[in-house]
């Protein structure tokens, strides 16, 4: 029998791979991995072989391929004859749009929301928590089949404004028709427009950029750029005089007088939709595929954000707020000043991933008959072409890109609000 | 030591089951059962009843095929597809056969490595509009809005039928033509468009048919068949002959009311004799009994009487025979012999 104390008289043996503590840990990792790399391999070369066997190498060149179909709505300019590729990037900005447009509406709602269900109003507070239980506690997909077909059955068809008894008609002034296949707004025009630039040439990635457009962000961003030098001034008058001197019309007028002459320059004025034969044509078209899954989404996602608003708001200590109106603040201003900013440091992180299912969420956009990039790349493509699996890892690749975008810019905006220990 | 065999042998057994397939025709044998692809409910083609029980023009099909395999005409599952999961459904083999009113294209045959076994209707994509609209002709329809299922040849006809004639309309993708029909009939949008024999079922089942016409303009030539997958000939050959053992029945006057007795004996007519295997081999050659067309035959009856029943002008459809008449009746349907 030997003891612990007795040195080891031989060098390494290949059961101290099993037996001995210092070596265990690793051999059960290793192994895992190669078991892990061994089913990785078996998958994909399982795939590979039954596509070899059907006659369907993965390939991509399908992308190249006219689409031959056509998509309703459409950020850039886009033909049937397009490729696929082109298709896939007009579905992929119009997952996008709607993702932006989400994410926003649904953030203002769920803040409102959130801190309403803290109101010491009993109706108002009682109100929000139906909204809330409401939105969170049935599927998404019936949200927004459900919008959808409130807006079809309740809205009039366009045939419906036409002729001397027509039973619905246009609303402020004429200019926006509110149907069943969307609202209609007027659209902003140039007479004397600068044109567009043309980028990527011909090729299935090209896209427009306004020049109208780029002029009218350059000169309202100098406009905000010379009120906050105004802004600068005026905090450093205040600081050493005591007294702020009054800028609040040198700040409006540098930035709203300069964009009204632009605005005059281009020739601006609004375009607005008139029906003439089936549908009404001019103004800017919001389909009601968009408006659905728009609205769906928001109010869905913005029940999950009020709760999330709600626990941060819950988590700042209520010393904090004692101590605000202690100091003479007013309600609002203690919720502004004091209470929001600290409960951002809790909002933040739930509040990515809430957004992160947003965007996923938008792939449901084709109950609606909304393009998006499953609607378009996932859905059509893939059947013309029956190129599912290049299709689908593409599909993939993209909503996994989009998702780490926003993570890598919502975690950036977090690093910014946390608080910092010195 | 043990772990290196005990992993080597997944290996080999994993690469083993990546391999092996056998035909079609021994599994549907062994599983006693025809899992059979159909549309989701198109009624008149596909649609079950209000007791769950399939029938259709299309599910007639189905039923054929079972009935020659399997000797029962019940021995099928039925199994729904969308326009878009239709041919994953076939390619993966959750599927048997897919009779599911599908243009048989180049594409489709070449690329998506189908094999199309024959064509049970001859369609052509129309267009159906409120009377209201006072539409005659589809080349009116400029600016209008469009229903479309997405996932079918229709939206790429209609992509080509307005780019020729140059004139501009807005598509309204959708997924099924449950959600068609609610949304046309909202008048969300002006038109839909379908295969003809389509908009003629989805209009049969409309509060106010009368209220709605299909426009004379057929844009599209749709033969729509049964298919299987590529690469099993002995399973596309029992589906095709089935198939056109229906449409020969029609041609030589075997009905349902009559294949009893004819298939009782041989009777002087050699060509139904070798059909329903009073004489001949022929089940033998197809790996099946030798009843297997009166069968199949018997399963819902001929071509023709499969078509009056489901879809004829007796049926609320009411589609009229025209190219789907027997080439002896100046029609399209032709099966060759049975020799």
């Amino acid at each position: 029998m030997t003891t612990v104390s007795d040195p080891p008289k031989e060098g390494f043996r290949l059961s101290q791979l099993i037996y001995d503590t210092r070596y265990r840990s690793m051999t059960i990792q290793i192994v895992a991995l190669i078991g892990f790399l061994t089913l990785i391999f078996w998958l994909i070369n399982n795939t590979a072989t039954n596509l070899a066997e059907l006659g369907k190498e993965p390939s991509f060149r399908f992308l190249s391929e006219p689409a031959g179909y056509d998509i309703n709505q459409r950020l850039l300019d886009y033909q049937s004859q397009d490729t696929h590729l082109r298709a896939a990037l007009i579905g992929l900005l119009n997952t996008l749009l709607v993702a932006v447009m989400g994410c926003i509406t649904a953030t203002i709602i769920g803040v409102i929301v959130g801190v309403l269900r803290l109101s010491k109003n009993w109706l108002v507070s009682r109100l929000m928590a139906v909204y809330v239980e409401m939105f969170r506690n049935v599927p998404v997909l019936l949200w927004i089949v459900f919008v959808m077909a409130v807006l079809i059955e309740t809205l009039p068809a366009p045939r419906a404004f036409r002729g001397d008894n027509a039973t619905a008609s246009m609303m402020l002034n004429d200019s926006v028709a509110v149907t069943n296949r969307g609202v209609y707004v007027p659209e902003p025009l140039f007479s004397r427009g600068l044109g567009d630039i043309h980028l990527l040439g011909d090729s299935s990635l090209r896209f427009d950029v306004s020049l109208d457009l780029i002029a009218i962000l350059i000169v309202l961003g100098l406009g905000f750029f010379v009120s906050h030098k105004i802004k600068q001034r005026a905090d450093h008058v205040q600081e050493t005089t005591g007294d702020r001197p009054t800028t609040w019309y040198l700040r409006l007028g540098v930035v709203s007088l300069p964009f009204i002459v632009l605005l005059y320059a281009l020739g601006f004025h609004l375009g607005y939709p008139e029906l003439k034969g089936f549908n009404f044509r001019g103004g800017t078209h919001m389909r009601n595929s968009l408006i659905a899954l728009w609205l769906a989404l928001s109010l869905y996602t913005a029940a999950f954000i009020a709760e999330i608003v709600r626990a941060g708001i819950l988590a700042i200590s209520h010393g904090q707020t004692e101590a605000a109106a202690a100091l003479g603040l007013r309600q609002n201003r203690i919720m502004n000043l004091v209470v929001l900013p600290q409960a951002l440091r809790v909002i933040i992180p739930p509040l990515i991933s809430n957004y992160l299912n947003l965007t996923k969420n938008s792939s449901l956009a084709i109950a609606v008959g909304y393009m998006d990039i499953t609607g378009t790349l996932g859905g059509i493509t893939l059947n013309q072409t029956g190129r599912e699996l290049e299709t689908l890892l593409l599909l993939m690749l993209c909503y996994l890109i989009i998702s780490l975008s926003i993570s890598a810019v919502m975690n950036w905006y977090n690093e910014s609000v946390k608080l910092r220990e010195r | 030591m043990k772990k290196t065999v005990f992993l080597g042998a997944l290996t080999v057994a994993g690469l083993a089951a990546g391999a092996a397939a056998a035909g079609t025709i021994d599994d549907v044998k062994a599983r006693g059962k025809l899992n059979c692809g159909v549309t989701t409910g198109l009624v008149g083609f596909a649609a079950p009843d209000a007791n769950g029980e399939w029938s259709g023009f299309d599910v007639a099909v189905c039923r054929a095929v079972a009935a020659a395999v399997l000797g029962d005409a019940t021995a099928v599952e039925f199994v729904p597809t969308t326009g878009k999961t239709r041919f994953t459904a076939l390619a993966s083999g959750e599927i048997d056969m897919l009779a599911r009113n599908t243009t048989w294209t180049f594409s489709r045959d070449v690329d998506l490595k189908f094999t199309f076994v024959g064509v049970n209707y001859y369609d052509g994509q129309g267009f159906m509009v409120p009377k209201e609209l006072g539409v005659s002709s589809a080349k009116e329809l400029d600016g209008s809005t469009v229903c479309i299922q997405t996932g079918t040849t229709t939206e790429l006809n209609l992509a080509d039928f307005f780019r020729a004639n140059n004139i501009s309309y807005e598509p309204v993708p959708i997924e099924t033509n449950a959600e068609a029909q609610q949304q046309y009939l909202a008048g969300a949008c002006d038109v839909y468009t379908t295969d003809a024999s389509g908009l003629a079922a989805t209009r049969a089942t409309f509060e106010a048919p009368a209220d709605h016409i299909l426009l004379p303009e057929i844009v599209s030539k749709e033969p729509l068949g049964p298919l299987v997958r590529h690469g099993d000939d002995e399973w596309g050959d029992v589906v095709r002959w089935t198939l056109n053992a229906l449409i020969t029945a029609e041609e030589l006057g075997v009905t349902s009311a009559n294949i009893g007795e004819m298939s009782a004996a041989a009777g002087n007519n050699p060509e139904i004799n070798r059909l329903l295997g009073t004489e001949g081999n022929l089940g033998e050659m197809l790996g099946l009994s030798a009843d297997w067309a009166k069968n199949a035959i018997a399963a819902s009856g001929n071509y023709g009487e499969v078509f009056e029943k489901n879809i004829g002008e007796a049926t609320p459809i009411g589609l009229a025979r025209g190219l789907n008449a027997q080439w002896t009746e100046g029609g399209l349907i032709y099966s060759p012999p049975f020799r």
